[in-house]
């Protein structure tokens, strides 16, 4: 049993040393967790960042940001978390898994993608109601859902989705494949989609103003690369990376 | 039967009991019956229910012809159709998925077809579920059918010909009886397939209550928001699942000749 013991330890030690100093020789790595409609923009800032410092290697892992939160107070080894809303962000905070408040660095709204051409000629959004357009949202329980839920209460239009899909790129691939006519999503998407779906801006979206805010994880294997990586977010070249696909950054 | 088989029997085991008994552990029974037994709940569960068994009974009725083609067919190239038959063990379901919405959606050929011709959408309805389903659960049949006919070889067959028995009463009378043993554990394990299924699903007919959203993506719809929730969902799905198996286990499931 001793023995059973030590050879357990053993392989626990090398286990923990392989994990801090992975892809060693001094190289360090940051890793952010980041939620899926962030891909383009972090993706750009990454570079960025790679380029700025010698030798650390970003790895960023985009999903929804809830799984992320999850994964978060699960105790996956991330250094930064940038959720799409607040209350993602505030499932981490109450798990005591933030370092200090977190701040939102850049806002999103709801806009219509229809695939390019526009079929179904939909101009606003009481349009989404009409008998013969399908519809596709994202279920109430994901921002953009709860956000397209915000924007139907106040204009008191009731859109019949023939699906609630668990994130906003679902929704994005079903206008693009031209199986729905039209989808609410981020503005955010259908700048990144490059032309292969179209927008319909809608005033209404002003009613549901999506926040997202960052934070450096507690723990976090390298907190002094996570607060330089939330100073780029913040900075110029953020502000840029993320206006350039539509997000509203905090002046 | 040598003892050592019983370690690396225990750790196989094991690595299917543990993680259910870990959900076992982080749910939490006292709110079990209510959290079950909301309106969104029962409503995927009878959907799940009823979508696997029709998509079940499509494995059947598609599924026997197949296994004996695959079997019995001398015709060349039917090697390349048995491991054609497996593509969507392989497929990664959400890729499943979009093939089939690349095939029958609005813009898919057959799907632009039976738009112009008949009026028929298929992606977003309970057919599309059915369809996915039936997609990734058909090769579990295939594949016992199919072992079981060839180990069985074709003497019998052979026999009640030269006998003078015309195809279609070999088929039934020697055939389809060789293959009833095979066909209980082939039904078992579809049902179990289609009544799991989820990539394929949420990719091809999207989700909606009472319409296409079955109990494993309303598990997944839930756990974006209520994780107690969608662990008790998951329960039901594995009791479902469960009895099932127990009920269904016919004597075929261990091999036992009817």
């Amino acid at each position: 049993m001793k023995k059973m013991t030590a050879m357990l330890a053993a392989v626990a030690l090398t286990a923990a040393a392989c994990g801090s100093d992975a892809g060693s020789g001094g190289a360090k790595t940051l890793t952010v967790f980041a939620a899926a409609s962030l891909t383009e923009s972090f993706g750009a800032l990454e570079k960025k960042f790679e380029a700025a410092h010698a030798g650390v290697d970003v790895k960023i892992g985009y999903d929804g940001s809830s799984k992320l939160a999850q994964q978060i107070n699960e105790g996956a080894k991330a250094d930064v978390f940038a959720s799409a809303d607040q209350p993602n962000m505030e499932k981490v905070v109450k798990a005591g898994r933030a370092d200090g408040q977190p701040k939102v660095f850049a806002t999103n709204k709801l806009t219509i993608a229809v695939p390019p051409g526009n079929p179904k000629g939909v101009k606003t959004f009481a349009d989404l109601a009409k008998p013969g357009v399908k519809v596709v949202v994202c279920a109430p329980q994901v921002p953009c859902g709860s956000a397209e839920k915000k924007v139907e209460k106040a204009t008191g239009v009731a859109v019949k989705a023939v699906s609630e899909e668990q994130d906003v790129k679902a929704v994005k691939a079903k206008v693009q494949s031209g199986d729905a006519d039209a989808g609410l999503v981020y503005v955010s998407d259908v700048v990144s989609a490059g032309g292969k779906i179209d927008k319909v801006d809608f005033p209404e979206a002003s009613n549901a103003i999506n926040d997202y805010p960052i934070a450096v994880v507690k723990d976090a294997p390298q907190p002094d690369l996570a607060r330089q990586f939330l100073d780029l977010v913040f900075g110029a070249d953020g502000k840029q990376e993320l206006g350039k696909v539509g997000f509203g950054t905090a002046s | 039967m040598p003892w050592v088989l019983w370690i690396p029997a225990a750790v196989a085991l094991a690595l299917v009991v543990l993680p259910v008994a870990g959900l076992l552990t982080r749910s939490d029974l006292s709110r079990f019956p209510e959290l079950v037994t909301s309106s969104s709940s029962l409503r995927a569960l009878r959907l799940s229910l009823e979508t696997a068994a029709l998509s079940t009974v499509a494995c059947v009725v598609l599924g026997v012809p197949l296994a004996v083609v695959l079997a019995r067919s001398r015709v060349r190239g039917t090697r390349v159709l048995r491991a054609v038959v497996l593509l969507p063990l392989v497929l990664p379901p959400v890729v499943g998925g979009l093939a089939l919405l690349y095939l029958l959606g609005r813009k898919g050929f057959l799907g632009y077809v039976l738009d112009a011709v008949m009026g028929v959408q298929v992606p977003f309805t309970t057919a599309a579920v059915v369809i996915a389903q039936t997609f990734v659960a058909m090769p579990f049949l295939v594949v016992s059918l199919e072992g079981a006919l060839r180990g069985a070889g074709d003497r019998y067959e052979r026999v009640a010909s030269t006998l003078g028995a015309p195809p279609w009463t070999v088929f039934r009378r020697v055939t389809v009886p060789l293959l009833l043993p095979a066909l209980g554990s082939g039904v078992v394990l579809s049902f179990a397939r289609a009544l799991g299924e989820f990539g394929a699903t949420i990719t091809f007919a999207g989700s909606l209550e009472g319409e296409t959203r079955t109990l494993p993506l309303e598990v997944y719809n839930q756990a974006e928001a209520d994780i107690d929730s969608a662990v008790a969902l998951a329960l039901l799905l594995i009791v479902v699942a469960v009895v099932v198996i127990a009920v269904a286990r016919p004597r075929s499931l261990e091999g036992v000749r009817a």
